[in-house]
């Protein structure tokens, strides 16, 4: 988007000014926003940047009305120059939804699941346009094509369970689009989806502004999506603009430091290579894994093929990479290396072949593979404190072990993971994000394995606290020559961490080597357009010493 | 749609088998039977009335001439209630029963859904405080206390409405039954409207449907209800089955004759025939409307299949 002149600036749609929100909580108010000002003029893109906790989104909820009952907006948030904070709901639903709309985050549950995509489509256009039921569809169908969902004429019939997160996505545009808005609010609308989806949600939208030229104020905690869209920036923490200005000059002088913190945040460095003498710790030859899927009465199931003949070598000490989208397979095939999932073709673990082994063969190997979820939130058990979740594993695997001892190897292997010991008689949802993925990073280490799959390990942190975890791994991996399996849709993440990557489409590998062949000259046009996708930064061929 | 419902019904032939064997045999383990009185009947008496209900066979042989009879449509002949088939007392009970549990029924969903949905709307505010509190109470109390609470007022203080007795049907007769039967339920169904209700209200489709400056009608009823509605509806099959079967407590408070006395008056005196009738039809009612419920789903939520 090119950056505006001056004849554009000096008209002002919207203005935020001196923005406070508080929540009245058990704990007394919360000040989540504290005296925010943010000018949006015609056809801009103002990107909000910020950690999960800046206020950035409820800034925008709480000028648009959105704040749930414990919140109270205070300030003024001029639109056209008219107050609409703490508007009558009729009034001020003469501007939301009409003159101002608004994408989110999830666009799995955004729409409503019981309606169709057309009623939905349909109903603010009523509401505001004053179009009836007939024009209102014809409208809703233009508006598909205008937002390139594939086969307009059915999906609008369509519920929303049965499109992908993309077209949802692509059908909340639609919607926000529907009334020819001055200002469109999108919350991490690409958050939720895939590299190559969001490339083309962001590129449609890029697209659409040139076309409309309707405002867009765009919040995210993704600085690549921001150097790529936005005008101009605001930087904020703590419920505060710290920094606010043109995205060139952001992005090439930052001046405050916690915008400097932000931008350097991207995962760095390449892993040293192992040596081809190390032992062979997992060895997958042809794995498959498919599900049956019922038909219906008495009919025979169908076979969902969701890995296909995967074959994978994994040293000690190595790092493989798994990427693809969602739906590829990757994790299923994690799973199935584990013995958790039935599954064709050989594993062999240490040379020893475990495919499809018994409980009984597999649990004294349990200990040596452990396995790491994306979900910080839902994978610890919320009403054990974090030293009993920790030390869950020996219970299984060293149930001589006193009371004492395991508690003194909770306190280990919490400051392994650079946790204060004294916070093991708290409980999980006491932590952040990031300190709960570092919980369960303990609880596997706890037992000294060889082996850890990481499932999407960093993909729900922001990229500063990735960092620090990515870090973590590196040296937990080369202090105990550990192996990762590491599975990810961060392209970023893997380049930093595996020597050698798998890519996966549908269930097949589409492409495999190292990690700086597959980056620097990947063969398969799908690894291109992940690449591509991912807009990464150049390596800087800097090694990081291990 | 009309396969699977046919193929509900099919299914529910072999449930039905095993409800009528396992019914037959438990009553006859009990102790006792049917002509064990007070004052014990002459030998050559008992000797006879078990001939004429053929008790006096081994018991396989019994429970097979009943399958037979079940097959004709004969729910055999009452041990108690001489003089009646089992098929003569359900075709004038149940008919009362029916009525006065689907009113119940009608009121409980009505009121129960408004006050759910007010009260959440309200959340945490007096109001709603009011309503779960009313609630809970309606939980609480047991209808037989509430049955004879109503009666005195309404029916001896105040003289409004007839203390009891069925009338042969008149309304006003019908008034303090329903309302005994539809208290509780409303209190259930008020709370699991408000529930549902308060999580609808919270989730992110809603909050898309306000950013987009709907209607509040659109917004809590054709949005947010559509889907909190879904628990009601499973509550709400075994309940009515429930309901419609007749309740022992308010048809012996306020005379009614209904069905509802009679499953367990029939077990205290070991009338067969009529224990394994009553038995026979709660259980056709709870198959009918768990599968009503099961299509009702399908209707308001689509993601459902049915299959």
């Amino acid at each position: 988007m090119t950056a505006m002149t001056d004849a554009v600036a000096a008209e002002t749609v919207l203005d935020i000014q001196d923005l406070r929100v508080t929540f009245q909580t058990n704990d007394g108010p919360v000040a989540a926003v504290r005296g925010v000002d943010i000018s949006v003029s015609k056809g801009e893109t103002v990107a909000i940047v910020g950690e999960s906790g800046s206020g950035k989104s409820q800034t925008m909820m709480a000028a648009m009305g959105l704040l749930s009952d414990n919140g109270r907006a205070e300030g003024r948030v001029l639109y056209r120059g008219e107050d609409i904070l703490g508007l009558p709901l009729k009034r001020l639903n003469k501007v939301r939804g009409a003159r101002i709309t608004m994408i989110f985050q999830e666009p799995m549950t955004s729409l409503d699941p019981l309606y169709t995509i057309e009623r939905q489509l349909c109903e603010p256009m009523i509401e505001h346009g004053g179009l009836g039921r007939k024009a209102a569809a014809a409208r809703a169908l233009d508006l598909l094509k205008l937002v390139g969902i594939p086969a307009p004429e059915d999906k609008i019939k369509a519920y929303p369970y049965e499109l992908s997160g993309g077209q949802r996505q692509r059908v909340m545009i639609a919607m926000a689009l529907a009334n020819d808005p001055d200002v469109l609010i999108a919350d991490e609308p690409t958050t939720a989806l895939d590299v190559t989806t969001q490339a083309q949600i962001l590129d449609l939208l890029a697209d659409l502004q040139k076309r409309i030229g309707i405002a867009v104020v765009f919040i995210t905690h993704d600085l690549g999506i921001v150097r790529r869209i936005a005008d101009r920036v605001v930087v904020m923490k703590d419920g505060e603009v710290v920094e606010t200005g043109q995205t060139a000059k952001i992005f090439d002088r930052p001046a405050h430091p916690y915008t400097r913190m932000l931008l350097d945040a991207e995962p760095e460095g390449e892993k040293p290579p192992v040596g081809e003498d190390k032992p062979i710790v997992i060895d997958g030859q042809k794995v498959g894994v498919s599900f049956a899927i019922p038909r219906g009465f008495m009919k025979p199931p169908a076979l969902f093929h969701a890995v296909e003949d995967v074959s994978l070598v994994v040293r000690e000490g190595q790092t493989l990479g798994i990427v693809g989208e969602s739906g590829s397979g990757k994790s299923t095939l994690g799973r199935a290396l584990l013995q958790l999932l039935p599954h064709s073709g050989r594993v062999h673990f240490d040379g020893k072949d475990i495919s499809n082994a018994g409980k009984q063969v597999m649990r004294p190997l349990r200990r040596q593979m452990q396995l790491v979820f994306q979900d910080p939130f839902g994978s610890l058990s919320p009403r054990m404190t974090v030293g009993q979740v920790v030390t869950e594993g020996l219970l299984v695997h060293e149930p001589g072990l006193s009371a004492g001892e395991r508690d003194r190897r909770a306190c280990q292997v919490l400051e392994e993971v650079s946790l204060d010991p004294a916070m093991r008689n708290r409980y999980p949802h006491e932590f952040s994000g990031g300190q709960r993925q570092r919980i369960a990073i303990a609880r596997t280490m706890v037992l000294k394995p060889r082996l850890v799959v990481l499932d999407e390990p960093t993909s729900a942190l922001d990229r500063t606290v990735q960092k620090q975890i990515v870090e973590l791994l590196r040296g937990l991996q080369a202090e105990h020559r550990l192996t990762y399996v590491f599975i990810s849709h961060d392209l970023a993440v893997v380049r930093a961490l595996a020597d050698t990557v798998v890519v996966m489409k549908t269930g097949k590998v589409v492409e495999a080597g190292p990690t700086a062949a597959i980056f620097e000259a990947p063969r398969d046009p799908y690894t291109r357009d992940l690449i591509a996708a991912a807009a990464l930064e150049p390596m800087h061929g800097r090694v990081v010493d291990a | 749609m009309l396969g699977y419902v046919l193929r509900r019904l099919f299914t529910a032939i072999p449930t039905l088998f095993f409800i009528v064997t396992g019914a037959f045999f438990l009553i006859r383990v009990a102790p006792g039977g049917p002509f064990n009185l007070e004052r014990p009947l002459e030998a050559k008496v008992m000797e006879n009335l078990n001939k004429i209900y053929h008790l006096d066979k081994p018991l396989w042989e019994q429970y097979l001439y009943y399958l037979g009879n079940l097959m004709r449509g004969d729910f055999g002949p009452s041990f108690v209630y001489r003089d009646f088939s089992v098929s003569e007392l359900f075709a004038s009970g149940l008919p009362v029963s029916v009525q006065i549990g689907a009113s119940a029924l009608v009121l409980a969903l009505v009121f129960g859904t408004l006050l759910g949905v007010a009260a959440a709307l309200r959340q945490n505010q007096p109001a709603d405080y009011g309503v779960v509190g009313l609630a809970t109470l309606g939980i609480t109390i047991p209808t037989f206390v509430i049955a004879p609470l109503l009666s005195l007022v309404f029916g001896v203080w105040l003289g409004w409405l007839p203390a009891g007795g069925w009338g042969d049907g008149a309304f006003a007769n019908k008034v303090l039954p329903v309302v005994t039967l539809a208290l509780p339920q409303i209190a259930v169904v008020t709370r699991l409207t408000r529930g549902a209700m308060i999580e609808a209200m919270r989730s992110h489709h809603i909050r898309t449907a306000r950013a987009y400056g709907l209607k509040p009608w659109t917004v809590v009823v054709v949005h947010a209800l559509r889907s909190a509605i879904l628990p009601v509806v499973s509550y709400s099959g075994p309940a009515a089955a429930a309901l419609l079967t007749g309740s022992v407590v308010v048809e012996t408070i306020f005379g009614i004759p209904g069905i509802g006395r009679y499953f367990v008056q029939a077990a205290l005196n070991r009338d067969y025939t009529l224990v394994m009738g009553t038995v026979i039809v709660i259980a056709i009612f709870i198959i009918i409307f768990n599968l009503v419920v099961d299509l009702l789903y399908a209707l308001i939520d689509p993601r459902v299949r049915l299959g």
